[in-house]
């Protein structure tokens, strides 16, 4: 009860730290924009001949890869670069609170992005008999992607004062859970290991992870590869924040 | 209330804080001195639970900062050493968020907040966003924020540090009223402040305590304490100072100006003396010789003579 009043005024505060600034705005309208693009022309919308947003979904690995540690690289980078972590440690509050409130401010922020795509939901309901549960169920994969990377994202940011830091590391580390799925990759591996040897590999990528919710398939065994990821990014965030308080 | 027991935290292999120990009681205003880098800032960390303790223990109210960092984090307010806020947001933003995360609310909150905007004289600004403020609101936001819950214990690192006489006049004057129900510790290098606000003084040096004492206490330990004054007309310095040579009270003096038929001397009292006893001997001791006394008066110990004695770099105590 306490607990989740302090996740909460702290996620409350987060979220309303992101529209204080013209950034969540111009970084909604740059995640529309592009989202647009990769969907209809990249992705080849019309071309498929299908009324399915795999278009949309299957570019948003590389989408994200991007835009989520723009959103999360801030998290921690700017309480130490500002000081403010040691206003925000010294009140009545455990770290773990702190660390959560700031991941789901951050979350439910980037929720907002993803609904904002209704539009595109709506012109495939308009031309043809979607599935809408397929749909709902990449939704749901997407959410849990975004989580995954932006858990990442927290741990780059507890790690260091610079934003810019944060947001490369970010990248890198999202980068590599996307290549050890992506087929060129996955095939390159495979001349050197076992095909148990190169699944093993594979099964950290979120490529092969997130293709299920794609399918409308709610896999446990993905939704956990998600929460697994993010449950460790957080922990490893918490040992950072706990480590990093001299100066 | 606040009760720090042999504390001890390494930087790597530098031993910022050395066996501390102290304890500040209700009503207690205790200035911490020492020169940069001797330790404040980390002791105050620690009592805050910012930085966790390594050896020792610290407990706030009863609560041990490390088995019960909740407990002890509700009695504390803290202002840290660079005043942060978070600058996107407006004052009253700002301290109605703080109010929220020390749980309080409705009325409560209400008070609480308009309070401490009154405390820190923060009425004309409540609605600025506080990265548009001067540093003195910006400083006044922070203190706000450390004691709109009417903590037990307040601790300030530096708190007057960049404001203005007047503005620093007015934290002193605040650090007075609050301190007759709290507990309050707060760092700072201006000595006159010591002297001015606190019951209680701890000089800290290479991590440790190397003074512990009332101001007026501390200031006795200084040499120039009960040392004489001496002006005289009409004489030069070597006679002045060969008349004092001759008084038996008198230990040594020196000379601290001097032309012809003008001289100022400090006489220095014997071991033991009573203070202030020696004005009296010199002036009698003087009086056959027919100079004229154009000044003589006892001196008080200066705190920055002690601090400086403490804290020299070159003292013996870095080798041990």
């Amino acid at each position: 009860m306490n607990a989740w009043h302090n996740i909460k005024t702290i996620a409350k505060r987060e979220l309303s730290a992101y529209f204080d600034s013209p950034v969540a705005y111009v970084f909604l309208v740059i995640f529309l924009l592009l989202a647009g693009v990769f969907t209809f022309t990249f992705g080849g919308f019309f071309e498929r001949g299908e009324a399915s947003l795999a278009s949309f979904f299957g570019w948003l690995p590389w989408l994200f890869l991007f835009l989520v540690p723009a959103v999360g690289m801030r998290l921690w980078a700017e309480e130490r670069r500002g000081g403010t972590i040691e206003l925000l440690l010294t009140l009545p509050i455990t770290p773990w609170q702190a660390i959560l409130g700031k991941f789901f401010a951050s979350w439910i922020f980037l929720g907002i992005a993803l609904a904002l795509t209704f539009p595109i939901w709506l012109t495939v309901n308009a031309l043809g008999y979607p599935d809408n549960g397929v749909i709902a169920g990449g939704y749901i994969g997407a959410m849990l992607l975004a989580g995954a990377y932006l858990a990442v994202t927290s741990m780059t940011s507890a790690m260091t004062r610079n934003q810019v830091i944060s947001f490369i590391v970010a990248v890198v580390l999202c980068m590599l859970l996307i290549l050890v799925g992506f087929v060129p990759i996955t095939d390159l591996l495979a001349r050197y290991l076992s095909t148990s040897g190169v699944e093993a590999v594979a099964s950290f990528g979120v490529l092969t992870h997130f293709d299920g919710f794609q399918k409308g398939v709610l896999d446990s065994r993905n939704v956990l590869f998600f929460l697994s990821i993010m449950i460790f990014a957080l922990f490893v965030t918490a040992v950072l924040v706990r480590n990093r308080r001299k100066n | 209330m606040i009760k720090v027991e042999h504390v001890t935290k390494h930087f790597g292999p530098k031993r910022a804080v050395d066996d501390v120990s102290f304890t500040v009681e209700r009503g207690e205003v205790l200035g911490f001195l020492g020169p940069n880098g001797a330790g404040k800032s980390t002791t105050m960390r620690m009592i805050t639970g910012f930085i966790p303790v390594e050896a020792g223990t610290i407990s706030v109210c009863g609560a041990d900062v490390m088995s019960d960092p909740i407990a002890a984090k509700r009695r504390i307010g803290y202002l840290p050493e660079s005043a942060p806020s978070y600058s996107e947001m407006t004052v009253m933003g700002f301290l109605n968020w703080i109010a929220e995360m020390r749980a309080l609310d409705g009325d409560a909150k209400k008070k609480a907040v308009h309070r401490a905007i009154e405390l820190c004289s923060l009425d004309s600004v409540i609605y600025q966003s506080i990265d548009t403020l001067s540093k003195g609101f910006r400083h006044r936001t922070c203190l706000a924020q450390a004691i709109l819950h009417d903590p037990d214990v307040l601790i300030m690192d530096e708190p007057t540090d960049g404001l203005d006489p007047n503005q620093k006049h007015e934290v002193r004057n605040l650090i007075r009223r609050m301190s007759e129900n709290k507990a309050i510790i707060f760092s700072t290098h201006i000595l006159e402040e010591v002297e001015a606000a606190c019951t209680r003084a701890i000089i800290i040096d290479h991590g440790r305590v190397v003074a512990n004492g009332a101001p007026a206490e501390l200031k006795r330990r200084s040499e120039r304490d009960g040392t004489v004054l001496l002006t005289v007309v009409g004489a030069n310095a070597e006679a002045v100072t060969g008349a004092l040579a001759r008084l038996p009270e008198v230990e040594r003096s020196e000379v601290v100006a001097g032309d012809a038929g003008h001289a100022t001397v400090r006489a220095f009292p014997k071991a033991g003396a009573v203070t202030g006893a020696l004005a009296a001997v010199v002036a009698r001791g003087l009086a056959p010789t027919g100079w004229t006394i154009d000044g003589l008066h006892t001196e008080e110990g200066r705190l920055d003579d002690v601090f400086r004695a403490l804290t020299r770099p070159d003292t013996a105590r870095r080798a041990a």
